[in-house]
């Protein structure tokens, strides 16, 4: 498997702020990887670095081989990116503004592929209509029909569904997990965690500018997560000995943490000895949400982890 | 289409979009310059036995709205870029500092152009100016509008927002234009004045360019030329400088 982006030792800072602090990163082509990380932990900068909007103050970066800087035409060519800030040029309609974005690539003729673009991301209706009067939702599709009129390998999609309604997002995903099919290497940043989990192979999490963890996503969940079990209590209190356990209560519900199965045994050996009858038990599931606020909350579980 | 014509044509289309903006407008505002002094000075000042002062001023007035125009178009057009943020269109592309710098400025010296035109031809159907030379009125109209074109690019880049655009205009652009010999001949001017004179790069825009009409003028136009020539070279090495280091842009 080739290397898709290959981020080396790359620094970055603004002034006193140091944004990003030692970031290595290897992506192979095909992955649909996720880069996770509370607002200003430095995924936009890091992207931006990627795609050379923004310059590392030290280090590399290449894109399917090609060096950002030194061999930007190529490194260019083979990325496609999708901002997070919902820009456009309001002179122009849809159709020119994927024109004139097709045409600094330098491609010639390129009407059929930006038609298909234009209809699959249903934007067939709007496609004469200026970048001015569509919906926050339409501009999301043709900044994605934007990073796409060059057909790059690689696409780099920066909270994509920000602000998207449930059908668009859908919709979106769907469209997404089928360039991801067809060969394209993913890569996106987004808040929704459960999205990440169900699309992702790996993920990188980011606090303060560095890297903190950097696994598949199953590996990750089965490490680190823990489970939770929510009872419902008769009486409605929990015993002392496990209240430390005890992460929240709500509407007559329990809910407990614990590391590993056994432990089920020993709150179910308190419950019986304060005579408190267990009237419904559920287990959870643990999630990447549920990884994400532990590591962002701590780095007492990071031996699990291979960064 | 390669990236570098696709640039331009964008930039084009962008002023000719809204064209009574971008073009009409400056040309009727000039006109109007021209109505109203010509209808007060036309009596009172005659610039030599042979040259009114209306005909005198058609030059320069050609020259002032190309110049302002050739400006408006790079720096307005970046500064929109960079405050909405879709200038990222243009720097996510293959293309090359030199190409989005030669784009910029090609666009300011057509729009600059259309103005120039747009004045001089309703001015020949009223006033009848004379043309000596349309190699110097074209050479120094290129040169001109280039200049102000790669300026623009510089102010864009500079300004964060609107406001620092519009003081560039009032307070250095604009004086500038006025005090380089638009509405007078140097050589009317008190010597210090005229001394002052030659330090304005846009006093030899407008002298040259108006050689290309009378056939004369106040310095040679081939030292006109020469010292355009340099400010063209100085302001452009200094432009690619800023956009070869991502200055605010790529920061």
């Amino acid at each position: 498997m080739n290397t898709a982006i290959e981020v080396r030792q790359v620094h970055k800072h603004f002034g006193a702020l140091h944004a990003l602090n030692n970031i290595d990163l290897e992506i192979s082509t095909g992955e649909f990887f996720a880069l996770l990380g509370p607002n200003g932990a430095g995924k936009t900068t890091l992207i931006n670095i990627i795609a050379g909007l923004t310059l590392a103050s030290s280090g590399s970066v290449r894109v399917m081989g090609h060096d950002v800087i030194a061999e930007y035409r190529e490194a260019r060519r083979m990325l496609g990116v999708v901002p997070q800030e919902l820009v456009f040029d309001p002179f122009f309609t849809v159709r020119e503004t994927l024109v004139f974005q097709s045409g600094y690539f330098g491609i010639k003729k390129n009407n059929r592929w930006i038609d298909e673009i234009i209809h699959h991301l249903d934007l067939s209706d709007k496609a004469d209509t200026n970048m001015r009067s569509l919906s926050g939702g339409m501009k999301r599709r043709v900044l994605v029909a934007q990073a796409l009129v060059h057909k790059p390998p690689v696409i780099i999609l920066d909270e994509p569904t920000a602000g998207v309604d449930v059908e668009l997002r859908q919709s979106l995903w769907r469209f997404i997990k089928q360039l991801n099919h067809n060969g394209h290497t993913i890569v996106l940043t987004t808040h929704y965690l459960e999205e990440a989990e169900a699309l992702c192979n790996r993920v990188a999490m980011l606090k303060n500018g560095s890297i903190i963890v950097l696994d598949n996503v199953r590996n990750l969940i089965s490490n680190i997560a823990g489970y939770r079990i929510r009872l419902q209590l008769s009486p409605d209190t929990i015993p002392v000995a496990l209240q430390p356990l005890t992460i929240s209560h709500d509407q007559g519900y329990y809910v407990l943490a614990i590391e590993e199965y056994f432990q089920l045994e020993n709150v179910m050996a308190v419950l019986r000895s304060t005579q408190t009858q267990v009237l419904e038990l559920q287990i959870l599931q643990p999630d990447l949400e549920e990884v994400f606020v532990k590591i962002m909350h701590g780095a007492e579980n990071l031996e699990f982890v291979s960064v | 289409m390669n990236g570098f014509l696709t640039l331009l044509y964008k930039e084009l289309l962008r002023f000719w979009k809204v064209g009574f903006q971008t073009l009409f407008a400056p040309i009727l505002s000039t006109l109007l310059y021209l109505l109203i002094f010509s209808h007060v000075l036309e009596e009172q000042a005659r610039v030599s036995p042979s040259v009114t002062y209306t005909v005198f001023l058609i030059p320069g007035l050609v020259m002032m709205a190309m110049l302002q125009n050739a400006f408006a178009n790079s720096s307005s057009s970046l500064i929109q870029s960079t405050v909405s943020g879709n200038h990222i269109f243009m720097l996510l592309s293959p293309l090359s500092y030199q190409e989005i710098f030669t784009a910029y400025v090609l666009a300011s010296v057509v729009r600059g152009l259309i103005v120039g035109l747009g004045i001089y031809v309703v001015a020949v159907v009223f006033f009848e100016p004379p043309l000596y030379s349309l190699a110097w009125i074209i050479a120094f109209a290129l040169m001109g509008t280039a200049l102000l074109g790669a300026l623009g690019i510089i102010a864009g880049i500079w300004a964060e927002k609107f406001e620092h655009l519009a003081a560039l205009q009032n307070f250095a652009i604009l004086p500038l234009t006025f005090l380089s010999g638009v509405f007078y001949t140097i050589s009317s001017l008190p010597s210090f004045w005229r001394g002052l004179s030659y330090l304005n790069p846009f006093f030899y825009m407008v002298d040259g360019f108006r050689y290309g009409f009378f056939h004369s003028s106040d310095v040679s136009p081939y030292l006109s030329l020469g010292i355009l020539m340099v400010c063209f070279l100085a302001v452009s090495w200094w432009t690619l400088r800023m956009l070869k280091a991502g200055y605010k842009i790529r920061k």
